[in-house]
């Protein structure tokens, strides 16, 4: 039975569809434009744009206070903010920052640049398949077993999207990891359907 | 995973086989149904999904096989008996609802009890709190046809669960929903079947459905061909 299967522990992290909205959406980001957007509503300093950054991604991985600095120097450097000032609120003395037109442009370009789909994606399933047929192994059995390890990772997403107070960011992430690994499922359909041909294709070759 | 109380599966079919004219649906397919668990049954256009179904549901009769519910041999049943068991202790959703046409979503609730014998105020009272739990009880004086497609699947899905089933036969319940609608529906089936207790068998072609199972099984050619990956998983 599937549910007594017992993977790495990586495999049944609750937060997986999180980690992997990290990776795959929140990493390619560039901070200095999340900086850009936060700054967007108005000046803010360092510590307040980490913690606000920490709070609107929160499956991010939380900005560090080294990495805010710094991006916040080079966007002063590229022109793209400015400071505006010092202030205190009752707490240290922090310096403030504030978006630029031209920081408010080059947001403006970033938010409406369409991200290319990927030309290719890297098929590890595929390789084993046909390393699988190079060994004279068992291809049709490889596929059946990754496609049971592909339904226990989306039974465990789909119990964590349907969980109740599910808020819609945890939903939709989990949408996002459920999307790709049904499509995988969809290829492995294909693949496993078409395994007599490709058998004769690699071993000819 | 939960069975009866005497340890064995609820529902059982073994060995079944099944042709309609020359074609042929089921060769051999076999499974266990545990009470409570919520199973989907998978695999390509043409595979044997409904036939199975059909066959476990006592819809219709293999033409080798067994089909045991409880102490039951499905397969060998009267049809008087088999009717009283899919009125009583099955719930059938298919694909397009099936809903009457000519009944409010209401009466279409009411009608599983009043023809086991409820009377129309009790059977409308108690269909109104099943609208209820699937949120649509403010379609409840509203047809089929002025339904939105996912509003008449919940409403079929109350119909199915009125009567306090032992098992519901969900056949592509989100097969004609778009995604959204889809996944209320299977949300509303899953959370009420799990508070009541009840068993599914689940149909779908599409693996997000599938995935709000406990378990899958998976039919190529009226087989079920995953038994050997879920073996090699459990080890």
């Amino acid at each position: 039975m599937i549910g007594r299967f017992r993977p790495g522990p990586r495999f049944f992290t609750e937060d997986y569809s999180l980690s992997t909205y990290c990776e795959c959406i929140l990493s390619p980001m560039s901070t200095r434009h999340i900086l850009l957007g936060l700054l967007a509503g108005g000046p803010s300093h360092g510590y307040d744009l980490k913690r606000r950054h920490d709070e609107r991604f929160p499956q991010a991985r939380p900005l560090a206070y080294g990495q805010v600095y710094t991006t916040l120097q080079r966007l002063v450097r590229d022109g793209l903010a400015e400071v505006e000032g010092t202030g205190s609120e009752g707490g240290p003395e922090r310096t403030l920052y504030r978006s630029t037109e031209a920081g408010g442009r080059e947001l403006t370009r970033w938010t409406g640049e369409i991200t290319p789909p990927a030309p290719f994606v890297t098929n590890e399933i595929f390789a084993k398949v046909v390393v699988t047929i190079l060994a004279a192994g068992d291809p049709a059995g490889h596929l059946q077993l990754q496609r049971a390890a592909h339904m226990a990772r989306m039974r465990e997403l789909t119990a964590v999207k349907t969980a109740p107070g599910a808020d819609l960011t945890t939903v939709l992430s989990a949408d996002y990891a459920l999307t790709h690994l049904d499509a995988d499922l969809r290829w492995m359909t294909t693949t496993a359907a078409r395994l007599t041909t490709l058998t004769a294709e690699v071993t000819a070759a | 995973m939960s069975t009866d109380d005497n340890g064995t599966p609820l529902l059982a079919a073994r060995g079944l086989v099944k042709a309609h004219g020359k074609t042929q649906a089921l060769r051999g397919a076999a499974l266990e149904l545990r009470a409570g668990e919520i199973l989907a049954v998978t695999g390509a256009s043409g595979s044997g999904k409904s036939t199975l179904l059909h066959c476990l549901a006592g819809i219709v009769r293999p033409d080798q096989g067994s089909v045991v519910y409880g102490q039951e041999r499905l397969d060998q049943l009267p049809e008087r008996r088999l009717s009283e068991l899919r009125r009583t202790e099955f719930g059938v959703v298919f694909q397009f609802g099936q809903l009457i046409p000519e009944l409010t979503a209401l009466d279409n609730v009411a009608l599983p009890l009043m023809l086991s014998g409820a009377g129309r105020r009790e059977a409308q009272g108690k269909a109104g709190e099943w609208l209820e739990r699937f949120g649509v009880r403010g379609q409840k004086d509203l047809r089929p046809g002025e339904m939105s497609g996912g509003q008449a699947q919940r409403v079929s899905l109350a119909r199915a669960l009125v009567t306090g089933p032992k098992v519901v036969f969900a056949d592509e319940p989100t097969g004609a929903l778009d995604s959204l609608a889809g996944e209320q529906v299977m949300t509303a089936l899953v959370h009420t079947a799990r508070e009541a207790g009840t068993a599914v068998l689940l149909i779908t072609h599409d693996a997000q459905v599938a995935a709000y199972a406990d378990r899958e099984v998976w039919l190529r050619d009226g087989a079920v061909v995953s038994e050997h990956a879920q073996q090699e998983m459990a080890r």
